[in-house]
């Protein structure tokens, strides 16, 4: 029997001008576990929320055809009735959590469908115990941090039990153990408890392994539903915006099948004989360092970014010294941080949920000061918040930045639009423009980003890593906090590693990112940190290389890597 | 909330009861000395609940409020006998004399205020949300609903006007008007309630059964608080009858500080201190 089965259904908001779901039909079985895929805007969290009821019972609009979900019409029965059957986790964490503690937010939907005292216990402990919070219960819910909030939205989602779980972006606000850990959970209520999962994602890579079926959404329609493989195949031709890195890789070197994660691409690459085997064997190219002299990240930023200008060691953008930052009766966030960044040198900065980067950048950038320790900055610093949202105060594109800054980030044309009317990808163009300022501003000697890319679509990603090249270019040095590895392997030339507020890793990017495991871009993990490879077409032109039997003279480190050769292990405080 | 104290592991019936009977004698009495002791006994409780941050803070918000009224009601008032300053005709206030016995009073409607803003203050800082939501979706669910979608509201709009505040901070140049950013204030907190009631929606509170009673055992916290609770109002609905503690501040002030308003004052800062001896069993 299906969970979600919807006929020829039309949805529109409000005022909209063109319908947000547009003749879907779609079954969900009971037990599936459904990625739905799509750009920005194709309508998945829409079709979520008509799941759950909240369209339109509180979004309004109209519908057209048949939505039943768990044997109830979505249009007759509302959010509250539905919450019996579907449980529903959105992307902000923030707003979801409704209770004060922890055990009282686990508690809260039992209490409304009228359980027991004893049930309501009973159902607080087991959902607890199975998303490993049992630690959390006493806890206020104002003092955890995004990964823990996740996890108990989660768990207040599942408390009751219900027949079809509804995830909308889980993992954007995670970082890559964290989403790992939870798609592994998805995974594990799936095959366990027989719950169905319907989760859009934007990072395919990290949750096809799970999947059954892969739903492709575009201006609302369904455009492809196919398995895993199926889909892959699928997007190679229609959609390349949805293709994994993995797949690509394989793809552009003509192996197939499509390979789902990184267990099947290895294995499709070892079966042509282009992976060295688990006991060091096969092709040494592989095994060797960076190809032709040029590592990937330096053929990879050829084709879209412009040379960074020559530097001297001696043009520093911003220096800190053993900079501490320790809350009154709290532990220090930030443990002795020594970091140089050199004028148009573009770092990422990585690290676990809670580990001091979003910290770091609010005092590089000025908004608060260290509790010890020099911060020296060579100019301007500008920071661009996670939420570009907060930026927009103004009726007119044209009143939140000067002409010459919407320039710069391709915005002219929206300059009598209202900024909250823009796509999300638009409105961090506009954040970044009013942070960047215009002619009669002095420029960024540092431009700070602060997870830049929640949320976004992998076409929104790559057309934010070009804005950030061409700014890096002018001289403006970047430092990027983010959690998404394939974003930092196309942005950035180093990565540090930030561990409990202190870097614990501080390298060229190719040397960080291909060298971990969790912190790795999906190109990496397949083929084991193998030539520095990051993103699929330097992984491409490795294997292709091997395949054609052109082994290549090991080279001399990167230009990249020149002033971090390999990762510096930094000790801990 | 965390059980940091004997009053945060008190029921939430007691715990709004003993802030309740708290503030009752600044509603019932005039006496600047009742009123003084009420402001030192809800600072004193915080301080021992381990509360003094958040009380202090909300003493320093309402102070300037407390001088306002202590400065406004001499002008607006034409009570009292003693002159102690004459300003003149003025618009639409007229003949303006400032008497002795309007000041007075202003200082105790200011104390009034600044003691019912402490007593608040505690109620916020040591009674569980949660436990008052529960006690009351059993008597009126909607104004439950109402009052919970507000709780929520409170820590989410701060975040979001930390984060806006910071975010205008990184723009060059000079600061958007204080209109566009109330106006953004305002269309973010309206983004954010639409966030809040969805989620509580989806948790099935929209549908939300009448809760069934809890019959929790009574802990020594509950019947040490309880106990102190009811002493409290019995003293203060005595001492009112009796009229203990008069105070008149017009025609002439006039007020009775014998030793029976200095032991009601004693009581209400000591009483309400002595279930914190016990600290047994106060985690979870």
């Amino acid at each position: 029997m299906s969970v979600v089965a919807l006929e020829r259904l039309t949805y529109s908001y409000p005022g909209a001008p063109a319908p947000a779901l547009d003749d879907v039909t779609l079954r969900v079985e009971e037990g599936e576990l459904v990625v739905l895929a799509g750009r920005s805007g194709s309508g998945k969290s829409t079709l979520l929320r008509l799941a759950g009821g909240l369209v339109p019972h509180v979004h309004g609009g109209t519908v057209r055809g048949s939505a039943v979900v768990a044997g109830m019409d979505v249009r007759s029965h509302g959010p509250g009735e539905l919450a019996a059957v579907a449980g529903s986790l959105f992307q902000d964490p923030e707003t979801q959590v409704v209770m004060g503690t922890v055990r009282n937010e686990l508690a809260f939907p039992l209490e409304n469908r009228g359980e027991s005292p004893a049930a309501i216990a009973r159902g607080v402990e087991e959902a607890a115990l199975a998303l490993g919070i049992a630690h959390l219960l006493e806890r206020p819910t104002h003092a955890l941090s995004g990964g823990e909030l996740q996890r108990v939205a989660l768990a207040a989602a599942l408390v009751g039990r219900p027949r079809i779980v509804l995830l909308d972006e889980p993992t954007s606000q995670l970082d890559p153990v964290a989403g790992d850990e939870l798609i592994g959970l998805l995974r594990r209520l799936n095959e366990e408890w027989g719950t169905t999962i319907l989760l859009a994602e934007h990072r395919l890579e990290r949750c096809l392994t799970a999947a059954d079926r892969v739903v492709a959404m575009a201006d609302g329609r369904v455009v492809c539903d196919a398995d895993p493989s199926s889909f892959l195949a699928w997007a190679h031709d229609a959609a390349p915006a949805l293709e994994t890195p993995g797949a690509r890789l394989l793809a552009s070197v003509g192996l197939g099948p499509a390979p789902v994660g990184v267990k099947q691409a290895r294995a499709v690459l070892r079966s042509h004989g282009a992976l060295p085997e688990a006991d060091g064997s096969g092709p040494a190219l592989l095994r060797a360092g960076p190809v032709a002299g040029k590592s990937s990240r330096e053929r990879g930023r050829e084709k879209s970014f412009p040379a960074p200008p020559a530097r001297s060691a001696s043009q520093v953008a911003l220096r800190l010294r053993g900079v501490w930052v320790e809350p009154r009766g709290a532990p220090a966030i930030l443990r002795g941080v020594d970091l140089s960044i050199a004028a148009g040198e573009r770092v990422a900065l990585m690290g676990r949920n809670g580990a001091g980067k979003s910290t770091l950048l609010r005092h590089v950038a000025g908004l608060a000061s260290p509790s010890r320790g020099r911060i020296e900055r060579s100019g301007r610093v500008a920071l661009l918040l996670q939420n570009p949202n907060d930026y927009l105060v103004h009726e007119r594109v044209s009143d939140e930045a000067p002409a010459d800054a919407l320039a710069a980030v391709g915005l002219t044309g929206f300059a009598d639009r209202h900024p909250r009317d823009l796509s999300g990808g638009e409105r961090q163009r506009l954040a970044l423009a009013i942070v960047l300022g215009g002619e009669d501003v002095e420029p960024p000697a540092l431009l700070c980003l602060d997870e830049p890319t929640r949320g976004m679509d992998r076409a929104h990603k790559a057309d934010l890593a070009v804005l950030l090249g061409r700014l890096a270019a002018t001289g403006t040095a970047l430092l990027v906090a983010t959690h998404d590895p394939e974003f930092a392997a196309l942005v950035a030339d180093r990565v540090v590693l930030l561990a409990d507020g202190a870097p614990i890793a501080d390298g060229a990017a190719a040397d960080v990112l291909a060298g971990g495991w969790y912190f790795a871009t999906e190109t990496a993990r397949i083929l084991r940190g193998a030539g520095g490879a990051l993103d699929p077409d330097a992984g491409a032109a490795l294997v292709r290389a091997q395949l054609a039997g052109a082994a290549a003279p090991a080279a001399p480190p990167a230009a990249a890597s020149a002033s971090h050769p390999h990762p510096t292990e930094v000790p801990r405080r | 909330m965390p059980r940091r104290s004997p009053l945060h592991a008190v029921r939430a019936l007691v715990g709004c009861l003993l802030c309740a009977v708290l503030a009752l004698p600044a509603l019932l009495f005039d006496s600047p000395l009742v009123l003084g002791a009420v402001c030192v006994s809800a600072l004193a409780v915080g301080a021992a609940a381990g509360a003094a941050r958040p009380l202090l803070r909300a003493a320093l918000l309402a102070l300037p409020f407390a001088l306002v009224i202590a400065l406004l009601n001499p002008l607006v008032t034409r009570n009292g006998l003693t002159v102690i300053a004459r300003l003149g005709e003025a618009p639409v206030l007229g003949q303006v004399d400032v008497t002795l016995e309007a000041l007075v009073y202003g200082c105790v409607l200011g104390l009034r205020a600044l003691a019912l803003i402490l007593c608040c203050a505690l109620y916020a800082a040591v009674v569980d949300p949660d436990e008052v939501l529960r006690l009351f979706r059993r008597v009126s669910f909607r104004s439950a609903l109402t009052a919970t979608l507000a709780t929520r509201m409170v820590p989410v709009l701060q975040r979001d006007g930390r984060r806006m505040a910071d975010a205008q901070r990184c723009r060059p140049g000079a600061p958007p008007s204080r209109v566009a950013l109330v106006r953004a204030v305002a269309a973010g907190a309206l983004d954010r309630a639409v966030d809040v009631s969805a989620a509580l929606e989806v948790r099935g509170y929209g549908t939300a059964r009448r809760p069934p009673r809890v019959r929790a055992p009574w802990s020594r916290h509950d019947v040490a608080f309880a106990a102190v609770t009811l002493a409290l109002a019995g003293c203060t609905l005595a001492a009112r009858f009796a009229g203990v503690a008069s105070f008149d501040a017009y025609p002439l002030v006039r007020g009775d500080w014998g030793a029976a308003p200095w032991a009601l004052a004693g009581a209400l800062v000591l009483a309400p201190l002595l279930p914190f001896l016990d600290r047994r069993g106060i985690g979870r």
